[in-house]
This record gives structure tokens, C-alpha cells and sequence, in this order.
């Protein structure tokens, strides 16, 4: 019977490699597209590229809190 | 994987480099509190970004990474929002004053900007790093021998809560609770009878002049003054150092983007490493007590300074 370090260690590889496919695919659908859109904001009008840059990292920080919360929850169902 | 524009800094670097930088900054800021610009400052300037895009952009990654740090920590705890709120107003005043002197730089070239404050950096790191190990080994030590001195007497010592905490330094931070300043206040998550309001300004006005003028969230400075001067248990100042960078932060990256000098792409990009690394870190506090944690930091702020060491000295970049 596999014992539960490594049980938990392939758990949390697995979540790992998930997350990192997200992220890969989140890096270059998403984030890649704004780039040119930001760039003509931050040349013409800085204050609206420093909010919009404000809420970009406020709003990927509370969906990926989100993202990260069910995955580690799903890692721990699974080792207990 | 091939590298990526970033065509407000005017930089190429590879995402796949930026994920894993964040990734391992957020395990460190998680755990140790502090917004990782350290080690985060040292890699993106080792990249090729430039100095003052490099204080900037790590300011509104640090923004999304302690959101998700903070939001941990308050749930175990370790967050006083009196301290935290008190802490922000002094910050704030810090980083306009540490941004206005980048703005200051800036008038004597883009090169001067680079090396004072990549030297003022090294500096910073390479105290703190010593000062640090010197207090986490002295306060291990006065354990270890008050252990002994328990066995040898044979009476029993009490042991320490895993929340509970003392440092080599408690006199010094005894001595700033003395000073009888108007108003005087009461931290009970701290667990701090009485102290100045002014002395916790003061604090976080010296961590806020760190933080706009070397970028990140300046915790490397503020973590350790808020257990050493302010007596405040090192898990409660983790955490609330993280809730204050999330405010402080904030307003040090609508400041600097407002200056030209935030790249929120590399921002975002580094942020989803550092997302899945903060939980990690945050819940990974739970098994280790102060002076251990403490003693853990010792070797991160050494890295970063030789990261700057290497590209100030060389001139190169480690792309």
C-alpha cells in the first residue's frame, strides 16, 4: 500500500502540473493580448494605464487566490 | 521557451523565467511575510529591466501576491488590522518620499539611477541579513540555556505557544513601549498593553521611504522592526505586515505607473507563480516557532545582494 508522504507528493505534483497548464494557457491567450493595448495606454494616458494596471493585479490576485484555494483544498481531500 | 515582449519597459525576457521567480518569491513572502522584492528587485534587474521599472513593477506584483498571503494569514490569525491601518498612513507618507527621490535620480541619468540604488540595495540586504542572524542565534541560545538551567534546578520550564514568541532584542522594544508619547494605545492581537502611536508611525514611515525608493513592499525592513522595536510576535507581524503592503503597495503602484516606471505585464506574469507559492509559504508557518523563522530569512537577502553585486560589478545582465 503506497504510504501518505508520497501519496501527498503526487497529489500535489498533479495539482501542480494543472495549474501550470492554466497558467500557460492564461499567459498567452490573455495576458499577451493586452500587451499592445497597455503599451498605447501607458504612452497617452498614464493615469488610466495606473489604475487599470492597479486593477488587472488586484483582480488576477483575487481569482487566482480563488483558482489556488480549490486546488490545494482538492490535495488535501485527497491525502486525508 | 522563448522570450516575451514587454514593450512598456522595452525588455524581452522569457514568461517561463518569470512564473518560476514568482513562484519562489511567493513560498518566501508567504512564509516569511515580507514581499520577496529582495530576491524579485535582484532577478528582474538581472534580466535587463531598468532600475526604476524594476522598483515599480515589483511594487504592483507585490500588490497581487500579498493579497493572497494576507487573506491566509488573516485566516489563521496573525493579522492586527489596528496595527495594520495605523502602520498604512506612515507608509504611505514613506513611499511618496522614497518615489520622489527616484524622480530626483532620474535627472542625473538613467545610470545613476541604477547604481545608487542598487548600492544603497546591497547595503540594505547585507545589514539586515547580518543583523537578523545575529539576533535569531543570540535568542536561541538564551532558550537553550534557560533549558539547561531549568534541568540542572530541576523545575520545570514553560514551554512557548506556537503563537507565542521573545526575542534577544524584548528590551529594546520594552524601552519604546516606555515612551510616554500621546496617544497611547492598545494592540490586543499583539498583545501590547500600551504604545506610542507615534512610534508606530515612525516605523512604518522608515519602512514606506524603503519601499518607494527600493521597490517591493519593503517587509525585509518593517518585518523586523515590528518584532524588534515594537515588540509585536513574529507571526502576528507577518501577517499584518502583508495586510499593510496589500494598502501600501497598492498606492506605491498607482505612484510609480503614474511616473512611467510600472510594467504591469511582468507584473502578471511573475504574479502567477507567485500565487500558487504564497499558500504554500502562509500555511507552511504553522510548523515553525519565531527565532527558527527568523533564522530561516538570514540567507535571502544574501542572494538578492549578490544578484545586484554581480550585475553592478560586470555590468552585465544574467539573460
Amino acid at each position: 500500500m503506497e504510504n501518505k508522504p508520497t501519496h501527498a507528493a503526487r497529489s500535489f505534483l498533479i495539482e501542480l502540473m494543472l495549474y501550470a497548464g492554466l497558467i500557460v494557457v492564461y499567459v498567452f491567450f490573455v495576458i499577451a493580448f493586452m500587451g499592445n493595448w497597455l503599451h498605447a495606454l501607458y504612452e497617452h494616458h498614464k493615469i488610466r494605464y495606473a489604475f487599470a494596471a492597479l486593477l488587472l493585479i488586484v483582480g488576477q490576485g483575487v481569482v487566482l487566490e480563488t483558482v489556488t484555494t480549490i486546488l490545494l483544498r482538492l490535495i488535501r481531500r485527497r491525502t486525508d | 521557451m522563448k522570450p516575451m515582449d514587454f514593450l512598456v519597459s522595452q525588455t524581452h525576457i522569457s514568461p517561463f523565467y518569470l512564473v518560476i521567480i514568482g513562484f519562489i518569491i511567493g513560498i518566501f513572502g508567504g512564509f516569511f511575510g515580507v514581499g520577496g522584492s529582495f530576491l524579485a528587485g535582484p532577478a528582474l534587474f538581472a534580466m535587463g529591466v531598468p532600475m526604476n521599472f524594476v522598483v515599480g513593477t515589483d511594487l504592483a506584483h507585490i500588490v497581487g501576491k500579498s493579497i493572497v498571503a494576507a487573506k491566509k494569514h488573516r485566516a489563521l490569525g496573525n493579522v492586527d488590522l489596528k496595527l495594520g491601518f495605523i502602520m498604512v498612513i506612515g507608509t504611505i507618507a514613506g513611499v511618496e518620499v522614497g518615489a520622489q527621490g527616484i524622480e530626483w535620480l532620474k535627472h542625473f541619468g538613467q545610470a545613476n539611477v541604477d547604481q545608487v540604488v542598487g548600492i544603497a540595495f546591497v547595503v540594505v540586504l547585507i545589514s539586515i541579513s547580518a543583523f537578523v542572524a545575529w539576533e535569531s542565534w543570540q535568542t536561541i541560545k538564551m532558550q537553550r540555556d534557560r533549558e539547561r538551567e531549568a534541568e540542572m534546578s530541576g523545575i520545570g520550564v514553560r514551554k512557548l505557544g506556537a503563537k507565542e514568541d521573545e526575542s534577544a532584542f524584548d528590551h529594546i522594544a520594552r524601552k519604546i513601549h516606555r515612551i510616554k508619547l500621546p496617544p497611547m494605545i492598545k494592540l490586543r492581537v499583539s498583545g501590547i498593553e500600551r504604545v506610542s502611536l507615534w512610534a508606530i508611525l515612525l516605523v512604518a514611515f522608515v519602512g514606506g521611504v524603503f519601499s518607494g525608493f527600493l521597490g517591493g513592499g519593503a517587509g525585509y525592513i518593517r518585518m523586523p522592526s515590528m518584532v524588534y522595536l515594537l515588540g509585536v510576535p513574529t507571526h502576528v507581524a507577518v501577517g499584518t505586515d502583508l495586510f499593510e503592503i496589500v494598502i501600501s503597495a497598492s498606492y506605491g503602484t498607482l505612484t510609480h505607473a503614474i511616473k512611467g516606471n510600472v510594467d504591469i505585464m511582468i507584473a502578471l506574469v511573475m504574479h502567477t507563480g507567485a500565487a500558487i507559492g504564497a499558500q504554500i509559504g502562509a500555511a507552511s508557518t504553522e510548523y515553525f516557532r519565531g527565532p527558527k523563522i527568523r533564522l530561516a530569512f538570514v540567507p535571502l537577502p544574501l542572494i538578492g545582494a549578490a544578484i545586484v553585486i554581480y550585475s553592478l560589478l560586470s555590468g552585465k545582465h544574467l539573460k
